[in-house]
């Protein structure tokens, strides 16, 4: 039998990298997950190089299970240095796979790492449409 | 794998070991005195006096007779038989369908309850107060013409709160059959069936250091309730199948120990018990007491924390080597939170920051100390991740 947790959820449970909040983050992307009451911020800082946009640093606050802890934390890793369009591909599967697996009933916690991703970036396509109209009126 | 550094088990509400002077006791009866307990020959018989005396060794316990002592798998099934049993005895002679049960019963009840109702039972489902206390007047107000029982968990699971059962057995008394789900209080309080006026009463062996699979359910002479399992007739035809002599034999020595150390276990629990609550309220802020201390089973520790979440208190604490539970949706099987931290007016929020530790027979005092050495830096820990959001 596999243990509940695989050994990739407890080592990113427990010692996590990325938690803490970006001052002047470019976006911040927050979710809850209603059916077991977690709540997500991931804050990204985005860089413009050369006509793209590149998450130059992500990190996270995360209140719930061990399996959301582990999940924000190596969405981070997954994204980090990737532009935008990049890191939209980067969906729940992938989060899992990074981490083993994870407990059929905690498949959630990676939906919801991908939804605060999506939730950040769209924040912040939102934010520089309005300054470029700022700038255009 | 985890390195586990320590063995403290803090989920004794869950489940306990078998005392050793038990599994000495049950061990004759899987291999030498093997018999059926319904044969006529000698090896039938010497099962058939095992049983006996240990029917008597459980209604002992709570002053009941032998012969109203039910044996059967689980308290789930004794609460089954109990709830259908009476519902259909009293249904089939038209005498009402109306039950009343309280908002933070186990789920052996509330669910067969809720399968009752689907059958055309009625329901009536009491509040608690902040404690988890039932006030007995409610009880008195929600009796109906039609009512034909009453069942009310005595201490709870989660919160240890201890009901004003013998209260509320008075205003039942000889009108309305009164049961009580006294899984976690029986063996570790005084329990009289008689001076409490109960009519039906469950409880079970692995959560008072017998074994698992074998429970009973107390049914006073003249309580008439259907049986679920029809059959051989075992059990005065209340429970056919075939009896587990060995699980039995368990059950009842386990009882006889409990009855002979319930009060001196009692005190030094609530030693232990008050040490850990009033460390963890003074050591960690934002900590809360879930229940009553006034009120409280011995051995039970409920907490809160503010911005953290339970599952992750529990998989920390094991990481350590630390046995205990939580009522947080996260780290149950159906994400669904506990029913008896909402009843008792908790925010989805704030249930999903408990902590449950259960003391037991086991329980030392040097654990507590440990636990309140390591718990401070978990709960600060999570803090951190949480960012207090």
């Amino acid at each position: 039998m596999k243990p509940y947790y695989s050994k990739e959820v407890i080592k990113r449970f427990t010692k996590p990298k990325n938690f803490g909040k970006i001052k002047n983050a470019s976006a911040v992307g927050k979710v809850g997950n209603p059916r077991c009451g977690d709540i997500m911020k991931l804050y990204i800082g985005v860089e413009k190089k050369r006509g793209k946009e590149i998450i130059k640093n992500i990190k996270f606050h995360t209140l719930g299970c061990a399996a959301a802890i582990a999940t924000s934390d190596i969405i981070c890793d997954l994204v980090k240095g990737k532009t935008l369009k990049e890191a939209l591909k980067v969906g729940y599967k992938d989060v899992v796979d990074s981490l083993g697996y994870l407990p059929a009933i905690k498949v959630h916690c990676s939906f919801l790492a991908e939804q605060g991703l999506k939730d950040a970036i769209k924040k912040y396509e939102e934010k520089e449409r309005k300054n470029i109209k700022g700038r255009q009126n | 794998m985890r390195k586990v550094t320590k063995n403290i088990y803090m989920d004794y509400a869950a489940t306990t070991p078998v005392d050793p002077i038990v599994k000495r006791t049950m061990l004759p009866f899987f291999s030498e005195k093997f018999g059926n307990a319904t044969a006529l020959y000698s090896f039938g018989q010497e099962a058939k006096q095992a049983l006996e005396e240990s029917r008597e060794k459980v209604a002992n316990l709570i002053g009941a007779k032998p012969q109203e002592i039910i044996f059967t798998s689980s308290a789930t099934e004794s609460n089954n038989l109990a709830l259908k049993g009476v519902a259909f005895a009293k249904a089939s002679t038209n005498q009402g369908r109306h039950i009343i049960i309280s908002s933070i019963e186990h789920p052996s009840v509330t669910e067969t309850a809720k399968w009752l109702e689907a059958q055309k039972f009625k329901i009536t489902r009491l509040p608690v107060d902040k404690y988890g206390l039932i006030n007995p007047k409610d009880v008195e107000r929600a009796i109906r013409k039609d009512t034909i029982l009453v069942s009310i968990i005595h201490a709870s699971n989660e919160i240890g709160t201890i009901q004003p059962i013998e209260k509320i057995g008075k205003i039942l008394k000889a009108k309305i059959y009164f049961h009580t789900d006294a899984v976690q209080s029986f063996g570790k309080i005084p329990i009289n069936v008689n001076k409490m006026n109960i009519d039906l009463l469950s409880a079970s062996s692995h959560k008072m250091y017998g074994p698992k699979g074998i429970a009973c359910l107390y049914a006073r002479e003249g309580v008439k309730i259907e049986p679920i399992l029809h059959g051989g007739g075992q059990e005065s035809g209340l429970r056919s199948s075939t009896v587990n002599v060995a699980a039995v034999v368990g059950f009842g020595a386990a009882c006889k120990i409990c009855k002979r150390e319930m009060g001196k276990e009692n005190r030094r629990l609530i030693k232990l018990r008050d040490k850990l609550i009033k460390g963890v309220l003074a050591k960690i802020p934002g900590s809360y007491l879930n229940g009553s201390l006034k009120d409280r089973l011995s051995n039970n520790v409920n907490l809160r924390f503010d911005d953290v979440e339970g599952e992750s208190i529990v998989i920390q604490l094991d990481l350590l080597g630390i046995a205990a539970s939580t009522g947080s949706a996260c780290s149950s099987g159906k994400l669904e939170s506990s029913s008896v931290l909402s009843a008792i007016g908790l925010k989805p929020q704030q249930v999903h920051g408990s902590l449950r530790l259960s003391l037991g027979r086991w329980t030392k005092e040097k654990e507590i100390n440990y636990l309140l050495k390591v718990l401070p830096g978990i709960i600060k820990r999570l803090r951190e991740i949480s960012g207090k959001l």
